[in-house]
């Protein structure tokens, strides 16, 4: 089977008036289908900039990206738009590629009466609590039919206890819809609850340092009961020591 | 025992405040209107009484007296009207044109920074200093006049909504390109709703400006308006016309003032 995504030997430069920035360098790896990845990194690694490669923001200066399947990306913020209601925030992704029909369009309201939000179809994002707003932000990119989903550190703007819960929700919406996603993360248990691989990566330019398999003993693996599974200290200490973060 | 006693104390309490602050606002908006009252009583009997020279400084009956002679020969309202025409062609067409220009420098970042020093200069500049070229070159009309106040507000539009489309959040751009949105589309579902409050706070600025503009513009070609009839009159020692004139000038103002702020409500009630 072919895999969903793959990078050989991808390396990325920023230019910029004070000087050239390696982002990323010589990395290669692969994702296969209905996988949940996860790469962590220590901050400001260019983890961000190999999701923005991947959704075809702007090309690697070296080596090559292949896709197979269309791509959904969840950014850091929800970034709703104020002044639309929650149902056309939802819609806006198939708006944007002119795919709003009648079928579409019951498919988004499906969902947000599905995942909690149907009462608040006609409301506006700020009379919403911000992990209802993340909800919002991932019906609309999954709207749009995503094979991969990216999401970029989509948990990184809400309080510990929101995220907590707003991460499960998330990681189990995603797991049901049986979707491939790549997630980037400086949050290590975040890392091993929801995903099958751990991607470690080295500081700026961003080298692949190890790969985690993620296998916990539990059954009925949600986000919140791999928390308990006791491989999970083990994986974290890892990690964390592969992390190598200094703190000054 | 006391917690029962809570609810009406604080509902009384809040019952004064409430009648305090109605209180407060009646006694402003009825000293406003004695100040204003007193002001007109006290012009009329100083002109009466000769402490003013009233062929200088006019007086209210006076003005009164002009104003009915004139609404009577139906002069008053050609030259409201004109006036009235002038500024709204000027305003709505210095914010049109002046949004359409700042969209084209959004889209074009080039073109935007080969134009900013322009720019910058044309803001500064008072724009009616260049009446005079414009009736050369334009006639002495209507033309000239609408030009002349178009132009006292499109420069600064330009700069106010260029401003607030370049202000908008990089990462809700990128939100429309993810979804590979075109330029057109970050333009049409965020850059210009993002920026609709500016768009229509500039319509309320232009306002003030482009009777700045009118005003000016009939001064020069002198042949209608309240433009005309301030000039005319003060060349002509007519100074009951002059005051008539500014007296009306202020009223129109206040309306056209007042109709963008309820315009500016009923768009903003829309969007959130």
């Amino acid at each position: 089977m072919l895999p969903m995504v793959s990078f050989e030997d991808v390396s990325l430069s920023y230019h910029s008036p004070d000087g050239e920035t390696r982002a990323v360098s010589h990395l290669s790896f692969s994702v296969s289908e209905g996988e949940f990845v996860t790469i962590v990194g220590p901050s400001g690694c260019g983890k961000s900039s190999i999701l923005s490669m991947l959704a075809g923001l702007f090309k690697p200066s070296f080596g090559k990206i292949s896709v197979n399947g269309n791509i959904g990306y969840m950014l850091q913020k929800d970034h709703l738009l104020e002044w639309r209601t929650i149902r056309r925030n939802a819609q806006l992704g198939l708006e944007l590629q002119g795919k709003l029909n009648a079928e579409n369009i019951a498919f988004v309201d499906d969902m947000l009466n599905q995942y909690g939000l149907g009462e608040f179809k006609n409301r506006f994002p700020s009379e919403l609590s911000g992990g209802m707003r993340q909800r919002v932000a991932l019906i609309r990119t999954l709207a749009v039919r995503p094979d991969i989903l990216l999401l970029d550190e989509p948990f990184s703007a809400l309080d510990y206890q929101t995220r907590l819960s707003v991460s499960d929700e998330i990681g189990t919406i995603i797991r049901k819809e049986k979707k491939t996603a790549i997630l980037v993360s400086h949050d290590i248990s975040e890392a091993i609850s929801l995903s099958d691989r751990v991607f470690v990566l080295s500081g700026r330019p961003a080298k692949l340092k190890k790969i985690h398999d993620i296998i916990l003993s539990v059954d009925d693996r949600t986000p919140i009961k791999a928390r308990e599974a006791p491989e999970f200290r083990d994986y974290f200490n890892t990690i964390w020591k592969e992390l190598d973060v200094h703190v000054a | 025992m006391w917690r029962e006693r809570i609810p009406p104390d604080v509902s009384l309490r809040q019952a004064a405040y409430l009648q305090k602050r109605k209180l407060r606002k009646y006694t402003i908006l009825t000293i406003q209107i004695l100040l204003l009252f007193l002001f007109f009583v006290l012009w009329e009997i100083a002109a009466q009484k000769r402490w003013i020279d009233p062929f200088l400084c006019s007086s209210p009956s006076e003005i009164w007296a002009t104003a009915t002679e004139m609404i009577k020969n139906g002069m008053l309202w050609t030259h409201i009207g004109t006036t009235l025409a002038e500024t709204a062609i000027g305003f709505l067409l210095g914010t049109l044109i002046g949004t359409l220009t700042a969209i084209l420098l959004w889209w074009n970042r080039f073109v935007c920074d080969v134009a900013e020093p322009y720019l910058v200069v044309l803001n500064a500049l008072p724009k009616t200093a260049l009446a005079p070229i414009i009736i050369v070159w334009l006639g002495n009309g209507k033309t000239s006049i609408i030009v002349v106040a178009l132009l006292t507000s499109v420069v600064v539009t330009i700069m106010t909504v260029l401003n607030g489309f370049l202000q908008v959040d990089e990462e809700k751009i990128k939100l429309v390109r993810i979804f590979g949105g075109t330029k057109f589309q970050v333009l049409q579902k965020i850059v210009f709703p993002a920026n609709i409050p500016i768009i229509v706070n500039a319509l309320k600025i232009n306002v003030g400006l482009s009777f700045v503009g009118v005003i000016v513009g009939e001064f020069l070609v002198a042949q209608s308006g309240l433009g005309f009839l301030i000039i005319y009159g003060s060349q002509t020692f007519k100074l009951s016309w002059v005051l008539m004139s500014v007296v009306i000038l202020a009223i129109l103002a206040a309306l056209l003032y007042q109709a963008i702020s309820i315009l500016e409500k009923q768009i903003l009630k829309k969007r959130v």
